[in-house]
């Protein structure tokens, strides 16, 4: 049987060291070729006709003068459900033309008739929802009423996330070409190159074993591509219409209102404890829209296991639908939990960070969360620089510490690979995965190099494309700990196989050689060995090929991480300005493949997180039923001068590294809302209770206050 | 909050794609091109105003030192000429009006945004893109640096970066770090690249000119 587990310390060769990206000179040369940039022969550019109301009956819709445009080459209808558009930006025809800006021509000369109808697109005032509000989820733990009646204090809070977008960079679309009548290449822009051909066969009437799907690079993803979208099929129905492939990429503007948000939560929150700082017991009531369909409750509280009684209601809105958002649910959660304990320890002139380790037993992992508040507290010098809410130094501009901390799973998910030893020594890796900017080929190019005792660069690796072995889409944070794991299991039975083809020419047992240097030898004696190229030649003329599969629970992978974020904020509190002036997070994440690509993913984590806690707001009119801000003129992200200091810290060591992978691309993002809310109230003296955190709302909140000092 | 990026870099002169697509009536036109829709919402031609389009013209553009001939309408912007029309697909097409900077191409020395300029607009300039920075099979000093420093997560933004970096490494080879905010201040990333290229940045101007010699 062999053995698999991470090799130790003192063996590891490149898991763990800061590596560079192996697809780095690709992305900065301006090679590396993202499905949107393809040029197919022929190509044609798509574009849909969009619903403007968020609620009508569509009466007619009419495409002879688009027909007849210059350029164009084909126009068909889209099913809308009931006749009935439900937001703005829903489907309703879609054209294609030669040239990109003759197929916007055809779209706007595509006349649609509509009976308006009434709409509901602001959810912020629960007490408008009516009959948009659906069945509550409520749920009790433990005695949440024993814990009231014994409270010595009750704080009482409001917290508010909005809808935001995903806002990728490359926008949401594809690229397709048929061969023939049946079979059809499918260049995606997708977390998921492995599912994605079963998924939109059944709408072109084609085998999935038809589909190709191929994908080099992808422009950002963050839980919105999953899977071929409806203006994918659109695109593949309208090349074979056209007889020509089609590119049918969103334009921004489509991008925003269509292609994913993350749900609202606004909640109300009670939560008792005792004098000394004990928290007892909590109480929320609460609700969120995720468009018109669910979007799950948010696990408040959140990390803290404290009593609880909670009531959630989902709020039907005509906007775009949600979908999943790096994390779903747990950056609400946690924004929600850690700013009603942070109000609590105020209330009761505490330290928060007291308050924490004084409850920590309430976390799982309660002495890794420890040990992580103590360090986050060092870096960013917490008790030097805390003081009771309000900063009392003179002037406008007023500091303030916040601090948060949150959990996620991030097993691997189950991922194939075909793995490959030539006699000419080189060695490839064949595997469906796909590398969304977290560094995932460079985690399995580190793992099979490490494991062969080779340098990274003799390993060809191949992501990409379904003709290779299927892997699980990338979200969950499931990737890395799935390709490492897959890609560790086949490097040891091909290096196993390999063993047993050199062994007689060493003259040794098969069990007893290992591959390190660049040479295959005799366990701890390098006199007995020789170099992998001479080793690969007595294959003869046939390759070792190795089909591996990881196994969901296996000891390569693991689930559970903890995480503390803390944030120094500055707020002038003339103008309602919030500046970052620095920002530490502390990250255990099992074993790490590659450092330096680990560091990447939390600093950009607490970017995105800055640019939600800051800025980002999907802006709904109410009475238009419109997106306000579809542009990225007023739906902002935050720019290098917003970000401030930042610090990352991971946990290593042999207690991390014996936990095996366990993925990071969601935990880090999940804390920052609260631990600049946080701060933001500790620097101004109350609390701003509606993320983002926009001047108008720190004005709003010192007025509230009764001024400015 | 505030995101500037040289002032220099906004056309002061010449029709601004926005200009253009607002179709202000009374707009006053400076330039010695203009569109035919532009056309019929000013006051008329003055005498030494070129009329072009609606319809395809012919338009030279100097892209890496070298003429490429195109026959376009004259609202294509430089970032479609380079992308649609011909394979410099470095440049991304991301917000397409003029604020996120993934289209950052180098024009006469300065860095603009190629969704904003029109193809015809740009004629005449020498349009430099990332394509030509690292033309012999080696990354050019910038592009070492962003590599070196993991200045880059999906890489879309990527390129554009990269020529904002080397435009302002370009004027000033010893930026400070509140230079390379400002200067890179004109371009967004998703995923969160900004503590990357600020170092990245550094390391690429001590690489380019033996380094800064004080804080």
């Amino acid at each position: 049987m062999a053995d698999y587990k991470w090799p130790e310390e003192s063996k590891k060769t490149l898991i763990g060291k800061r590596i560079n990206r192996i697809d780095g000179p690709q992305k900065v040369t301006g090679r590396a070729k993202y499905n949107s940039d393809l040029k197919r022969p022929g190509m044609l550019y798509g574009k849909i006709v969009r619903s403007p109301y968020a609620h009508a009956k569509v009466l007619s819709v009419d495409t002879s003068a688009a027909e007849k445009m210059p350029g164009v080459k084909a126009v068909k209808l889209i099913d809308v459900p009931k006749g009935e558009v439900q937001w703005v930006g829903q489907e309703i025809a879609a054209v294609v033309a030669t040239e990109e800006h003759l197929a916007e021509d055809a779209a706007r000369a595509v006349k649609v008739t509509y009976e308006p109808l009434p709409h509901f697109v602001k959810e912020d005032d629960f007490a408008k929802a009516g009959d948009r509000a659906t069945q509550a989820d409520e749920r009790t733990e433990g005695d949440p009423d024993k814990g009231f009646k014994e409270a010595e204090v009750v704080t009482e809070g409001f917290y508010a996330m909005p809808v935001i977008t995903h806002c990728t960079l490359e926008s949401h679309g594809s690229v397709t070409e048929w061969e023939g009548e049946d079979k059809l290449n499918l260049y995606l822009s997708t977390q998921n190159v492995s599912g994605s051909a079963g998924q939109i066969a059944p709408n072109l009437k084609i085998p999935a074993t038809n589909i190709h799907v191929h994908q080099d690079h992808v422009g950002g993803g963050f839980g919105s591509k999953f899977g071929p979208d409806l203006w994918d099929v659109q695109g593949a129905l309208l090349a074979k219409m056209a007889g020509k492939p089609v590119k049918m990429f969103l334009d921004r503007e489509a991008e925003l209102m269509v292609a994913g948000s993350r749900p609202s939560t606004f909640a109300k929150v009670k939560v008792a404890a005792k004098k000394d700082g004990t928290i007892l017991a909590w109480d929320s009531v609460s609700w969120g829209t995720g468009g018109l369909t669910g979007a799950g409750t948010p696990g408040i509280p959140y990390v803290w296991k404290i009593p609880y009684h909670r009531k959630h209601t989902p709020v039907l809105t005509n906007i775009g639908a949600t979908r999943a958002w790096r994390a779903p649910n747990h950056p609400q959660a946690c924004y929600v939990t850690n700013s009603a304990l942070e109000d609590l320890a105020a209330d009761l002139k505490m330290d928060p960070l007291d308050l924490f380790i004084k409850n920590i037993e309430l976390c799982d992992r309660a002495a890794l969360y420890k040990e992580e508040l103590l360090k986050a507290a060092e870096l960013i010098e917490w008790k030097k620089k805390w003081h009771q809410r309000g900063d009392p130094a003179p002037g406008h501009i007023k500091r303030g510490l916040g601090l948060s901390l949150h959990t996620w799973g991030g097993r691997g998910h189950v991922a194939e690979c075909r793995f490959t030893i030539n006699p000419d020594s080189s060695v490839a890796i064949d595997l469906g995965s796909q590398d969304l900017g977290t560094g995932t080929r460079t985690v399995i190019a580190i793992v099979a190099a490490d494991t062969l005792g080779l340098p990274l660069n003799a390993v060809k690796l191949n992501i990409g494309d379904n003709k290779y072995p299927p892997a699980g889409a990338s979200g969950g944070s499931t990737t890395v700990g799935g390709v490492s794991a897959t890609t560790r299991r086949a490097a040891v039975d091909a290096l196993e196989a390999l063993f047993k083809v050199v062994a007689p020419a060493l003259n040794a047992d098969p069990a007893n050689l290992e591959a390190v240097g660049g040479k295959i030898q005799v366990k701890g004696d390098s006199s007995k060995s020789m170099s992998w190229k001479q080793a690969c030649a007595k294959m003869g003329v046939t390759p070792i090929s190795i089909n591996a599969k990881n196994k969901p629970n296996d000891e390569l992978s693991n689930s559970g991480v903890s995480g503390v974020q803390m944030a120094e904020v500055s707020v002038d509190i003339e103008t309602g300005i919030v500046k970052i002036e620095k920002m530490v997070a502390v990250q255990d994440v099992g074993l790490i493949i590659n450092l330096k690509t680990a560091e990447s993913q939390v600093y950009g984590a607490m970017i995105m997180g800055i640019s939600y806690s800051l800025f980002e707001e999907k802006i709904m009119d109410e009475t238009s039923g419109r997106m306000l801000n579809p542009n990225m003129e007023f739906y902002k992200l935050a720019g290098i001068l917003d970000v401030g200091k930042l610090q990352v810290h991971m946990m290593t060591g042999p207690d991390q590294d014996k936990r095996g992978v366990i993925g990071l691309g969601e935990p880090p993002v999940i804390s920052p809302g609260a631990a600049i809310g946080n701060a933001v109230a500790n620097a101004i003296g109350i609390r701003v209770p509606n993320l983002p955190l926009t001047p108008d709302r720190v004005l709003a909140a010192l007025e509230k206050k009764g001024g400015l000092s | 909050m505030a995101r500037s990026r040289d002032p220099e870099v906004k056309p002061k002169k010449g029709l601004s794609r926005r200009a253009f697509l607002s179709r202000s009536a009374g707009l006053a036109i400076s330039t010695p091109i203009i569109a035919e829709a532009e056309l019929a919402a000013s006051a008329g031609p003055a005498a030494d105003v070129k009329i072009l389009g609606p319809g395809k013209v012919p338009v030279t553009l100097q892209i890496n030192g070298k003429p490429h001939n195109l026959s376009i309408e004259p609202r294509v912007t430089l970032l479609d000429a380079l992308r649609n029309y011909l394979d410099f697909t470095g440049a991304k097409k991301v917000c397409d009006r003029a604020v996120c900077g993934s289209c950052t191409v180098i024009m006469d020395g300065k860095p603009v945004y190629a969704c904003a300029v029109l193809a015809i607009e740009a004629q005449g300039k020498q349009i430099t893109t990332v394509e030509s920075l690292s033309a012999e099979g080696k990354l050019h000093p910038i592009q070492a640096a962003f590599v070196q420093n993991d200045a880059q997560q999906c890489g879309y933004c990527t390129p554009g970066f990269v020529m904002a970096c080397k435009a302002l490494l370009d004027k000033n080879p010893n930026p400070t770090m509140e230079q390379v905010r400002e200067g890179l201040g004109g371009n967004l990333c998703r995923c969160g690249t900004y503590a990357g290229i600020r170092q990245a940045v550094q390391t690429a101007g001590k690489a380019l000119k033996g380094g800064r010699t004080n804080g």
